[in-house]
């Protein structure tokens, strides 16, 4: 009698489908509807955070003032990384996790469907906070994303409004990690056990403790930087017997594992399209396993490498100099895995695997740049100018940006039941792939020859590589409307209809339902076929 | 869809071609560039021993990265190219390799050890500033650089030369490339003699800032409440420039550090000229204000207000106080300080740049209280940082100036009430 009752409810009942209508988007719980809308999210706040950046370049394109005042152009820079990290990539990562996550574990939804509704809808909130501070007097944040004291307090009538939208964009990190921690832990189809999970939800499980530990931290010390600014305390203040150091120690011991929370789930991402393309297994699953909780435990002591000039004692100097280079090694294991991988499989360069093969190479570089920034005296040197601007946009452009780009084309099959265009797909992957390296590949020349960062003007010399840095720019922007062409696509139902396992070599349990998927997914757990798990030993 | 993989070496080969063709498309143009002396792809060497270890460091890594990448990259592009379906149709089923998963962990560490130890012999050497020869005391302004000679008493203010500020403006018409240095030339260089061990020692009076010269080989931050340490000893006489490296607010990118490095007697005639070379009495940079600056004649441009602060602290700061000045010569003098200090926010027509900055026609402050107006000058509000390290006269007049022009009639106010309200 229940299996009759199931099987029926199967085909037409309308709670099986979302409620016809505009409110659906607003009131939804369901896991698919809440991460189709981080998605679409993230992706509004990727072209707003890039229309600011194009400000920066277009005003760099030549020394001397052209376009804006400086004063502006420090607004743009610290509300291009705030929209770019907490509004683009974030949601991004976490609209991905909300519909893969449940899918791959086999569990029919998140854990907490309303508290995942709310965690979305904080951020428009948060966001109409933060990009209304355009318009007020006193101008935007102007201080830096990391908004170091005493700067900041500078700001004028934007101050409370930075600060109210960091705390809402706070609680809905934490909402979203909880229930992503929940859901891993407590609703896995039985049979998955923890080392038969795919990358990318191990990823994300550590991704999202991280969240949970550091985004309190954030919220800590921008509430004591209000308190300083118009509750008379002195936290940060020398004058009153505080210390604008101790800032940046918290700031930090968020603000790095903040950088591997931008990072781990694109490791995941790339985990799992390499072995499809590859028709080969992950090689070295444990490791990648171990070598994610390695750099996710070092993430949280190595904070004060983002502070080597700033006076610490010489052992301090020494221990975060050591401590930094050992994320080396892990990273490098995880390199050198998906190579492994690579090696002898029988691969096929469709987009998404181009941009995850572009994803291993790149982020590589980026990686590099990282250990010779680690090296603390050469710091000295390297603090603060372009080669730390080049280096992290290789880390966090080319690195996880790439990976939310492959994650979408390998994916959006499943999503949408339809598959995309495949030549606007590699048209896309190559223009992307060579402007992002005119943009940043000039930026270690100049930052080594002596340009610092966050500057609206700069002396002659840096004309020709800041000139090339700006045409990369404005290409890798306007070649995103190629992607947003490709997804209109699909979400059109438009192109070939997907197959359930849209690619040959694709495994996991996403690929065992319809495509799209079901709004449902799985009503009755399903069976763990060891050839669909990851560690199929 | 397959990508054979012709077609593949065949784009890659394109993105090659295109990326090398945009570098060399750049590389005429330097040699038209007046400055092409600056240092372009790299690190400049530097003239201190210091500044030697850490390029050769910085070049040992970037060596030790370009083998492993030679290495890595090679089997990644060897793999893409060999083991593409059309030529290595069936995969292989190995996924994991305890013995081969140990060495790729245990080589990096190797490596690691290899670079982190002459690394700690550098960072050794460089943070210790014993025995000093003598004292550079660096303080970070908004936006602007102190320097205090300890034990000398000589200090002077330095800041963003006349000709790049000119050219800096918005819209100002003149041609970046047409001035000397431009951005990294100050009104008053840092003048330090060479074979000197000279110990730095940093601190802010507003936000933090980070003093940086690559010739010397690192940068350190300034501030508020800190006293930073670092040493330098410089090899060569010559010229060093750098800049500001700490977002410090609106003019970050125009707060250049220029370093003069002499031989040791012209060092020493340089340092007599500046103690005994004018009547100005020696001040302490924490009252000084511009008035240190003993070669007023060296100040370039006239009716610069540096010039005008020497003329009116030069009778002594109470004679000064005490005098009434006429409306004119406060209206005079404060067009100039404005025009220094001010317009870039609020515009030589006092239009400010809303929202950040207001207009000051009409303005609520400017027009209200002058009390409030004086503190704000002296203490800073929002993004205005403060004003107090300028002469009394020079606030004054600028606060007139602000209370009499565009259509504002609010009075004259004179020297004696700023210094009331320090």
């Amino acid at each position: 009698m229940a299996h009759e009752h199931a099987h029926a409810h199967d085909h037409d009942h309308e709670h099986h489908g979302p409620p016809p209508g505009l409110m659906r988007w607003v009131k939804t719980t369901n896991h698919k509807d809440l991460g189709t809308l981080y998605l679409c999210f993230s992706m509004l706040m990727f072209f707003i955070g890039g229309l600011m950046s194009l400000v920066i370049r277009a005003e760099l394109f030549e020394p001397g003032l052209q376009f804006v005042h400086p004063e502006f152009f420090n607004s743009m820079t610290t509300m291009h990384a705030l929209v770019m990290i907490f509004g683009g990539l974030m949601p991004a990562f976490t609209g991905l996790a909300n519909w893969m996550v449940p899918m791959m574990v086999g569990a029919g939804d998140l854990a907490l469907p309303r508290v995942n509704n709310w965690g979305f809808w904080l951020l428009p909130f948060a966001f109409a906070l933060l990009l209304s501070t355009l318009f007020i007097g006193g101008g935007a944040p102007a201080g830096g994303w990391t908004m170091y004291p005493p700067l900041v307090l500078q700001t004028g009538a934007a101050f409370p409004l930075l600060i109210f939208s960091i705390h809402l964009m706070g609680i809905s990190s934490i909402t979203g990690a909880i229930n992503v921690v929940v859901t891993i832990l407590n609703m896995r189809a039985p049979g998955m056990t923890l080392l038969k999970m795919p990358l990318f939800v191990w990823t994300w499980l550590i991704t999202a403790y991280l969240l949970i530990a550091t985004m309190p931290v954030l919220a800590g010390a921008v509430t004591m930087l209000l308190t300083d600014k118009y509750f008379g305390t002195t936290f940060f203040d020398a004058a009153g017997g505080g210390d604008p150091v101790m800032f940046q120690h918290i700031f930090w011991f968020f603000g790095h594992p903040e950088v591997y929370i931008l990072i781990l789930p694109a490791f995941g991402v790339v985990s799992t399209i390499i072995p499809t393309f590859a028709r080969k297994p992950l090689f070295g699953y444990d490791s990648m396993v171990y070598a994610t909780a390695s750099i996710a435990f070092l993430s949280f002591i190595v904070w004060a490498h983002h502070m080597f000039t700033v006076g610490m004692p010489l052992t301090g100097e020494l221990f975060f100099m050591f401590s930094t280079m050992l994320i080396a090694v892990p990273t490098g294991v995880k390199v050198f895995n998906w190579i492994a991988t690579m090696w002898k499989g029988s691969m096929t360069f469709e987009t998404p695997m181009l941009f995850a093969v572009a994803f291993v190479f790149l982020f590589t570089i980026g990686g590099f740049s990282g250990l010779m920034l680690a090296i603390a005296p050469a710091d000295f040197q390297y603090h603060d100018t372009y080669f730390v601007v080049a280096h992290f946009h290789y880390v966090l452009v080319p690195g996880a940006v790439f990976s939310v780009i492959a994650a979408i084309y390998y994916w959006i099959p499943k999503w949408t039941g339809h598959m995309y265009n495949e030549k606007l797909g590699k048209l896309h992957f190559w223009l992307s792939a060579i402007f992002i390296n005119v943009t940043f590949f000039p930026q270690h020349f100049v930052g080594l020859a002596g340009m610092p960062r966050r500057i609206p003007d700069y002396a002659v010399q840096f004309t020709d590589f800041n000139q090339i840095s700006t045409i990369g720019a404005f290409g890798f922007f306007f070649a995103q409307f190629l992607f947003i062409g490709n997804i209109m696509r699909c979400m059109a139902r438009k192109g070939e209809k997907a197959k359930a396992r849209a690619w040959e070599g694709a495994q996991g349990l996403e690929w065992t339902v319809a495509s799209p998927a079901p709004y449902h997914t799985f009503e009755v757990p399903p069976q763990i076929d060891d050839a669909e798990t990851q560690a199929a030993h | 869809m397959l990508e054979t993989g012709e077609m593949l070496l065949k784009k890659l080969m394109t993105v090659a071609g295109l990326m090398l063709a945009s570098l060399a498309a750049s590389v005429p143009a330097w040699a038209e560039t007046p400055a092409a002396a600056q240092a372009k792809w790299n690190m400049p060497v530097g003239v201190t021993e210091i500044s030697r270890s850490v390029h050769s460091l910085h070049m040992t890594i970037f060596y030790v990265c370009c083998v492993i990448g030679l290495v890595v990259f090679g089997a990644m592009f060897y793999s893409v190219f060999a083991h593409r379906r059309s030529r290595h149709p069936k995969p292989a089923t190995f996924h994991e390799s305890t013995l081969v998963e140990i060495i790729w962990t245990v080589l990096p560490f190797v490596v690691l050890i290899g670079m982190a130890i002459p690394a700690t012999g550098t960072l050794v050497k460089m943070s210790d500033t014993s025995n000093s020869d003598m004292t550079i005391k660096i303080t970070g302004y908004q936006w602007l650089w102190g320097y205090d000679y300890v034990g000398e008493g000589v200090s002077f203010y330095s800041r963003l030369d006349e000709a790049s500020n000119a050219a800096r403006q918005l819209d100002s018409g003149i041609d970046p490339a047409s001035v000397e240095n431009y951005l990294l030339n100050v009104d008053k260089p840092l003048v330090l003699p060479v074979g000197q061990k000279i110990r730095f020692q940093m601190t802010s009076a507003d936000v933090i800032h980070a003093w940086w010269v690559p010739a010397l080989g690192w940068k350190k931050d300034a501030i508020p409440g800190y006293v930073n340490e670092m040493w330098a000893r410089i090899d060569e006489p010559g010229i060093y420039r750098g800049q500001c490296a700490e977002l410090c607010g609106r003019d970050h990118g125009f707060m250049p550090i220029v370093v003069e490095a002499l031989p040791q007697d012209e060092y020493e005639q340089w340092l007599a000229k500046q103690k005994g070379g004018d009547e100005a009495p020696a001040q302490s940079a924490e009252t000084a204000a511009p008035a240190t600056e003993a070669a007023a004649t060296e100040s370039a441009v006239a009716g610069d207000m540096d010039a005008d602060a020497d003329a009116g602290e030069s009778e002594a700061p109470a004679a000064a106080a005490g005098d009434e000045l006429s409306r004119d010569a406060l209206m005079e003098t404060g067009r100039n300080a404005y025009q220094a200090n001010c317009s870039a926010c609020h515009q030589a027509d006092g239009n400010g740049l809303p929202p950040t900055f207001p207009s000051l026609h009409g303005s609520a402050v400017v027009n209200g209280p002058v009390d409030a107006q004086i503190a704000q000058v002296l203490e800073g509000k929002n993004a205005m940082p403060p004003f107090g390290y300028l002469s009394d006269k020079d606030i004054a007049a600028a606060i007139t100036y602000t209370r009499n022009s565009w259509g504002n009639d609010a009075g004259v106010i004179q020297p004696a009430q700023v210094a009331a309200a320090r």
